[in-house]
Parts: C-alpha cells; structure tokens; sequence
C-alpha cells in the first residue's frame, strides 16, 4: 500500500527535476529546508529523525538535492522527506513537506477494531512494517 | 572530445552572433565594467576573452555542437586593493547573464568559514558553503591559507580535498574564483597540483599607475558628490607619490582611505569656519584636507635628500 503524506501524496512520486524545481520554489520563499527520514510509517509519527540540519542561507536547489541523494543513497529502505520551514513572524510553521523517497516495497497498515464499553468499536492503525524493530523494517 | 568522427556540421544552420549578444545583455554589463573600473586593462581584455568565449559556446550549442560544460573556475592574483573582490563581483553577473551559473550570486569567504576547529568539523563547514554557494560563485579570498604546509595535520588539507571534489563534479553547479597575492598563490599551487589543472583562467590584477588612481579618487568623489579643486589635486598628487612609498600601500583601497579621511578634515574645517558657508564649501574638497594627512609629516626617504 502506498503510503500517502504531506503534499502531493495523491500524484505519482516526483521526479528529481520536479523536486528540484519544488525546491526552488521554496528557496524563492525563503523557507529553510530541512530533510528528515524514518521507517516508521505511521501518520501519527511525527518525530522523523532529521538527515544534518535545516539548511539556510541557500540560494540553489543543487545543494539539497545533493544532501537528498546522500540521504537516499544512506537509507533506501526508508522514506525521505523534505521540509520547508516558514520563519516569518506570524507563520513559523512548515509550510510544504513532501516525500521525495519510500522503500521498494510497502506492506501497508492492519486496521485493529477493539471492543469497548455497550458494543463500542475504537480503531487503531497498525503499521505491519512495525512488527519488526527499528533498522530492520522494510527488508 | 577524443571522437575521431566529427560531428556533421549543419552547415546551412546559421546563427546570430550579435542578436545572441544582444540578448544576454552582456553588452550593458561590459559597458559599465569599462566605465566604473579605472585601468586594469589586462583583466578587461581576459574578461571580454572568457564573455566572448561563453558566448560562442552558447552558440554551439545552439547548433547542436557538444563543446562539454566549460571549466570556468579561475584564479585572481594581485597586490592588495586591486579590484579582485570588485571583479569578481561583476564576474558573478557576466556569468549569469550568459547563463552558465543558475543565480548570479557571489559567496565570500575565507579560510576560517571552510574549515573547523576540531576533527570532523571541516567537512560540513565546508560542505555547508558549497551548499550555498550553489548555482553561483564561491570566491575564496587569500585561498593560500588553506594550506599549511608547516602542519601535516592541518584540517585545510580536508577541505581543499572537498573543493576539489566539487570543482570537478559539479562544475555546472558552481564556479569557484581563488584570489589572493601573486607569488603566495604561485606556491600554493606548486604544493596543490591539482587546483592548478582545475582553474581555467589566470588572471593578474595589476599595481594602479598613479594617474589611475588620482582618477579613483575623481570617480569617488563624484559619487559621494564632493568637488575636488586643482590645488587638491595636486596635493593628492603628491601625496599618491609619497603614500607609495610607505609600508602597507594597497592600491585603490589605501587611496580611498584617504578620501574618506579628507572628507573629515573638510568637516572639521568647515565647522571651525563656524559662520556662514555656501554649498560650494560643503562640497569643496581643498589642498589643505589632502595636506593634512599624516603621510605628509614624515618625509620622503632618502632618494629625495
């Protein structure tokens, strides 16, 4: 199962001439990018550890897109994403994350149904990647 | 480039030399490096050589020549003040104009911002500029710190092994320009052979002449919109001559000093004047704000006794 997060989950991947120019758009912004990686696939996982720190000061989408290729070249069975970060006053927030890399293949998620109090149903999502400890999820 | 069959001109293609000109806008740049940079014609003709050169590649390219991404990393070498920083400035401009650099913008940096204090701090100090300096020129002043040959520990080694790696595989990311004296960078090319096969073009920043430099003065004074008389004139001659001979001259840079110095001279006379004075006053500059300069007060060694 494809997993589907931040923007453009809906399209096909992005090639690396899109993601460049994705890059370029927010470097023309001025928004700090950073690029964070994680086997854990849950859309509540929001700690991904972080590949080096946000880059600032860029004025070139080639300087990230070679810390994106360093990144996937170190963890091909993860998935790899890029934040753009908004410091002015009011915003601070990310302001597009976008994943630019996911592993070969995707087990997807179990939906668990318990039982609570008068026949109530609670969901959970389970990731079946996992099931497996870190570092040995995705083969 | 070692193909031995040539590639089938289209011959009947023609291409328009001058309207390509015309559209990289190159010509206004050049124009304004001509008039606001006095002398260094050496550096002119060479850069007018490498502008002409990137165009006949764009050329090329147009009619389906390969002629490979040109190296355009470069080398200026020239006694303090110059213009190498200047220049490479406008280089940064010419180049994105011609479209061989994506932004057109210059990153400046010295030996302390490449590399680190400790190991395994050089390597994402110096990686962390050439990010940014992607997509633009990475000027690198007085370049021959970077290496220490006293010291075989020395973290320069790091990351002159990381430029060079840049230098070579991401030539159409950036360009890098290596400035710094004459014949330090002469031996720090000698001990790093493979910088010296990696730069394209040399270029020698010659000393001013010091016409050149009374009219730096005039083109400064100009636009700060102050008025140098003929009897300051001649002072600033004299004082051209004597300045060259102390220690420390650097070129424009030391004449501009020297500028800005009269100019609080000027002010002080003019407030000890105290009562009224005429616009043609504040914007005077007179032999007596030039002929106050220290330079003056130690006299001449002894060839003139």
């Amino acid at each position: 199962m494809r997993l589907t997060q931040g923007t453009f989950s809906y399209l096909p991947d992005l090639t690396d001439v899109q993601i460049s120019k994705q890059i370029e758009y927010a470097l023309g912004k001025s928004w700090a990018l950073g690029i964070e990686y994680t086997d854990d696939p849950h859309p509540r996982n929001t700690y991904w550890e972080m590949w080096g720190l946000p880059m600032f000061d860029l004025h070139d989408a080639a300087g990230v897109m070679q810390e994106v290729t360093a990144c996937r070249a170190a963890h091909p069975q993860k998935y790899v994403r890029i934040n753009a970060f908004d410091a002015t006053r009011g915003w601070e927030t990310v302001r597009l994350s976008f994943i630019v890399h996911r592993p070969a293949d995707e087990p997807g998620f179990k939906l668990e149904r318990t039982e609570d109090r008068g026949r109530t149903l609670r969901y959970t999502l389970h990731a079946y990647a996992t099931d497996k400890p870190p570092g040995r999820r995705y083969g | 480039m070692g193909d031995a069959a040539p590639v089938t001109p289209p011959e009947s293609q023609r291409i328009d030399l001058r309207a390509l000109y015309a559209e990289s806008e190159i010509g206004p740049l050049l124009a304004e490096l001509d008039n606001d940079l006095v002398g260094l014609e050496p550096v002119k003709r060479r850069i007018r050589e490498i502008a002409a050169f990137l165009l006949v590649t764009r050329a090329r390219e147009q009619l389906g020549f390969s002629s490979g991404a040109p190296t355009l990393h470069m080398a200026f070498t020239g006694n303090p003040g110059t213009g190498k920083t200047t220049v490479a400035l406008r280089m940064a401009g010419i180049l994105h104009r011609l479209g061989f650099i994506r932004k057109g913008h210059l990153l400046s940096v010295t030996r302390d911002d490449l590399v680190g204090q400790y190991i395994g701090h050089t390597a994402p100090k110096t990686k962390d500029i050439l990010k940014r300096a992607m997509g633009g020129v990475l000027f690198i002043d007085e370049a021959y710190y970077l290496h220490r040959p006293e010291n075989e520990k020395d973290y320069g080694q790091e990351a002159i092994e990381i430029l060079l790696q840049v230098m070579e595989n991401q030539r159409d990311d950036l360009t890098v320009i290596l400035a710094g004296y004459q014949d330090r960078m002469d031996r720090f090319f000698e001990s790093n052979p493979g910088f010296r096969s990696r730069i394209a073009h040399h270029v020698h920043f010659p000393d001013f002449a010091d016409a050149e430099l009374l009219s730096i003065v005039e083109k400064l004074a100009h636009q700060a919109e102050y008025r140098i008389s003929d009897a300051a004139r001649e002072a600033l001659r004299d004082y051209i001559l004597q300045r060259r001979q102390q220690p420390n001259f650097a070129n424009a840079r030391s004449i501009r000093n020297a500028f800005d110095r009269s100019r609080l001279r000027q002010a002080m006379r003019l407030v000890e004047i105290g009562a009224e004075i005429s616009a043609d006053d504040l914007v005077t500059i007179e032999a007596a704000d030039i002929r106050g300069s220290s330079v003056f007060a130690t006299p001449l060694p002894k060839s003139s006794a």
